[in-house]
């Protein structure tokens, strides 16, 4: 490490992105002045395939041993310059880029001076931190190819299934004393209106029938330990509790439904039931004689206290009302909404049916909500059609509720024990809405289901499917290589507080037997937290230290240490 | 020339800094006063690096994070809004003004809204003025006091307390007492005020050493409580008597084991 640095600089003009408003060429000029910055250059493209051979090649021709990219945002770009950094010979993290594009040409178009002088400071602040960069090792970790799914139904199943098919053991964990999860409760599912009985079959003989699918009925998870590759799972039951160990979990505990206990008349009322209700006696045969039925859609949702859109809810009033009407068209079948979300091709299309069948759809506000009270023979409905601008009363046979899907009140406990985010709903969250949907930002652990958000069976399918396909990566490859962005503990500071073990996110430090603090590289995220609050300054931030910080901050004030 | 500032930003990674390149991406314009440090983390910012930084003349601080609920790392960010309160307390007892700090959520989303803080915060700062220590210039004495704020922020004391602060407000002491925000902030103000003053007498005695009426009256402290701090130091190991003149014993600082 006793080597001097040599930085060479590469400047981008992304053709006019960033040519167009700073001076390039004055920006190259500038950089060669820098303390230990023996080359620099110009680009019309860095990232073309020509700028990366001439990175390669000047790292050769001038013994770099840092790399400076000026030019985009390295959350897109810093991979591709890493990697011809190493095809050069040079560890990846002794590579840094100064963002002239999306942080400064873009957004100073009209100052292209001020935009320059800005680049200017940029680039130096890069080379300042370039010049503390040390090599970074990454570890490589095992990866044990034993999938672990939390929940067994439709989604759990079907993620557990492909694992199966991808070659995969896979321990299957159901809290309930049987599979099926919600499916069990439901009668036909849109579109096709399959029964869900029939949907569920050969998902259970499948699950029960491989020997490579482990079934834990009636348990539950009680400690997860470890990271991507090597989790230690313990499960709880009836009967004991149980060790295995697993590469991969998967997340598939589904939702719940709201209880509209006091709303629209629920529990108060008699003839007010929820979809599921209503399900449930059509499923049995046991909805007797009726003849007039009110929905009432958004009942317990997109309001102050639950905000979220249940997604499925009216698709399934469409599908019941044609159903009912299906059965007796004589019925009448009012559908209360606030906004109409059949979305896509074909719950549109069911929208469409029902309408041809006479369902009757009754817009109404959230500010003057439907109002359910106990008529001369039934229950009554008074709501403020909006569109009609006039008050309506109906008494229905049946007030039907569509009650939102909730989320599991097992998810507070099981995000704690993964140390995985819930969203502000109370559903967990995803690492990145699009970039990585079926991910969590812990490597390892991917959500699949409702237990994500509500969604309807189609796409927890294919979601499960996909959440199956991302776990079987890793498995699949055997090892894989974790960041070198790490925390390491200088153990002849460390004083054993433990302050750092109960800060960390990730459980990734332990004490030894000494007292001593002990990361674990690889389950280290890098966030820098515990280096951040350590009493004695005993952990440093690899790639992202003190000294660099304060280095880039001095360089950013036109101070150049040497 | 008119004034313009320098301003220093740390970004997350994940929520932040993706956000201000989305600002890049919509091309929302705004002021060429920020000189941007990504981190990983908002709660891997030091008050120490800040206040190094302010030291150094920046004209302001500002550190963005993912919005509360949306941390990448779970809850990296209700460590970042401590971390800026002790920074900003700190800060507060040097004289610098607070307003020369920010802390801002902001994510990945939402680039005119960070584009809009860009433009409101150094806004703020042209109307606070250049800081007294940027320039040829520097104001001395302040900056004897943001140094013995940073070296406060280095010292054991209040780096243990911030890093115990979010667990202990929110699932109560090891004894499984609660503890609210309001006993946890009187304890934060007495720790802060004791670590700055004796950081401030500490600098001071590097600097010349003195007896407890010399410092009182250079540092505009009572003597009483100089004499206190000095009583602290010295058991530390940090002062020593050097010598007594007349009656007054006259202290100097010691090597500070590291």
């Amino acid at each position: 490490m006793s080597e001097e640095p040599r930085i060479g600089v590469f400047v981008c003009h992304c053709g006019i992105n960033i040519g167009g408003y700073v001076d390039v060429p004055k920006i190259v000029e500038y950089s060669m002045t820098l303390p230990d910055v023996v080359y620099a250059e110009p680009n019309l493209y860095t990232c073309s395939s020509d700028g990366l051979q001439k990175i390669k090649e000047a790292i050769e021709k001038h013994n770099l041993n840092r790399v400076v990219v000026a030019s985009c945002t390295p959350r897109t770009h810093e991979p591709l310059f890493q990697g011809a950094c190493e095809e050069a010979g040079l560890n990846k993290y002794l590579f840094e880029m100064a963002n002239i594009r999306d942080q400064c040409s873009w957004v100073h178009m009209h100052e292209p001076e001020k935009a320059t002088q800005k680049a200017k400071d940029l680039v130096r602040m890069a080379v300042a931190k370039a010049r503390l960069l040390t090599p970074g090792d990454e570890p490589e970790i095992d990866i044990h190819p034993t999938g672990l799914v939390i929940g067994g139904g439709v989604s759990g199943m079907t993620a557990a299934l492909s694992l199966m098919n991808q070659g995969f053991k896979v321990h299957l964990v159901e809290k309930a004393d049987k599979l099926g999860g919600a499916l069990n409760e439901l009668g036909t599912l849109f579109p096709t209106n399959v029964k869900a009985g029939e949907l569920l079959r050969p998902l259970i003989k499948g699950v029960e029938e491989s020997p490579d699918i482990v079934v834990h009925l009636n348990s539950a998870l009680k400690e997860v330990k470890g990271f991507l590759g090597n989790f230690e799972a313990e499960i709880e039951s009836k009967e004991g509790s149980e060790r295995f160990e697993v590469g991969t979990v998967i997340v598939a505990t589904g939702a719940d439904y709201l209880d509209p206990v006091g709303l629209f008349g629920y529990g108060e009322v008699h003839g007010v039931v929820t979809q599921l209700e209503l399900e449930q006696k059509m499923k049995e045969g046991s909805l007797g004689d009726v003849k007039s039925v009110v929905m009432v859609q958004c009942a317990g949702s997109r309001i102050e206290e639950r905000p979220y859109c249940s997604r499925i809810c009216c698709t399934e009033a469409m599908k019941n009302a044609s159903l009912l009407k299906e059965e007796d068209p004589d019925r009448d079948i009012y559908i209360l909404y606030r906004d109409l979300q059949t979305y896509g091709i074909e719950y549109t299309e069911m929208e469409w049916d029902a309408k041809r069948k006479g369902v009757k759809l009754v817009k109404y506000d959230k500010a003057r909500p439907p109002v359910v009270t106990r008529g001369e023979r039934g229950p009554m409905v008074k709501v403020w059609a909006s569109l009609l601008n006039e008050e309506l009363t109906i008494e229905p046979d049946l007030v039907v509720l569509s009650a939102p899907l909730v989320p599991n009140p097992d998810n507070k406990t099981l995000s704690q024990q993964l140390k995985v985010p819930l969203n502000s709903d109370g559903f967990f969250m995803e690492a990145h809405v699009k970039l990585r949907p079926l991910d969590f930002a812990t490597d390892g652990i991917f959500v699949c289901g409702t237990a994500h958000s509500p969604k309807e069976v189609a796409e927890s399918i294919s979601q499960a499917k996909g959440a199956a396909s991302r776990a079987g990566i890793p498995m699949a490859k055997g090892r894989v290589r974790a960041a070198a962005i790490t925390a390491v503990v200088d153990e002849d500071r460390c004083c054993g507080c433990g302050i750092c073990i109960e800060l960390c996110p990730y459980n990734a430090i332990t004490k030894d037997e000494m007292g001593i603090a002990r990361v674990t590289s690889v389950v280290c995220k890098g966030c820098g937290v515990c280096g951040a609050s350590c009493p004695e300054r005993a952990i440093t931030m690899r790639h992202f230290t003190n000294e660099q910080l304060e280095a880039q901050g001095l360089a950013a004030l036109g101070r150049v240490v040497d | 020339m008119a004034f313009e500032p320098n301003i220093v930003g740390f970004l997350c990674n994940w929520c932040s800094y993706a956000g201000a390149d989305l600002a890049g991406v919509s091309r929302i314009q705004y002021p060429t006063n920020l000189r941007v440090i990504r981190v990983m983390c908002s709660g891997r910012v030091e008050p120490a690096v800040v206040l190094s930084i302010l030291a150094e003349g920046a004209d302001g601080v500002m550190i963005t994070g993912c919005h509360i609920g949306d941390c990448h790392y779970i809850d990296g960010n209700l460590h970042a809004k401590r971390k800026y309160e002790l920074t900003r307390r700190l800060v507060e007892k040097t004289g610098l003004k607070t307003g020369r700090l920010r802390l801002e959520w902001v994510s990945a989303a939402e680039g005119q809204r960070f584009a809009d803080l860009v433009n409101d915060f150094t806004e703020q700062i042209r109307e606070l003025g250049p800081s007294p220590l940027s320039g040829t210039t520097p104001d001395l004495g302040l900056l004897l006091k943001v140094r013995a704020a940073k070296a406060a922020a280095e010292g054991f004391r209040l780096r243990a307390l911030v890093g115990k602060e979010e667990k202990t407000v929110t699932d109560g002491n090891v004894y499984g007492e609660e503890v609210t925000q309001e006993e946890w902030d009187k304890v934060m103000t007495e720790s802060v005020e004791t670590e700055y003053s004796r950081h401030r007498i500490h600098i001071a005695l590097t600097e010349a050493p003195g007896s407890v009426k010399e410092l009182s009256e250079k540092l505009g402290m009572g003597s009483q409580a100089v004499l206190e701090h000095i009583v602290a130091l010295r058991q530390l190991g940090w002062v020593d008597v050097q010598e007594i003149r007349g009656t007054s014993p006259v202290y100097v600082t010691m090597e500070v084991p590291q």
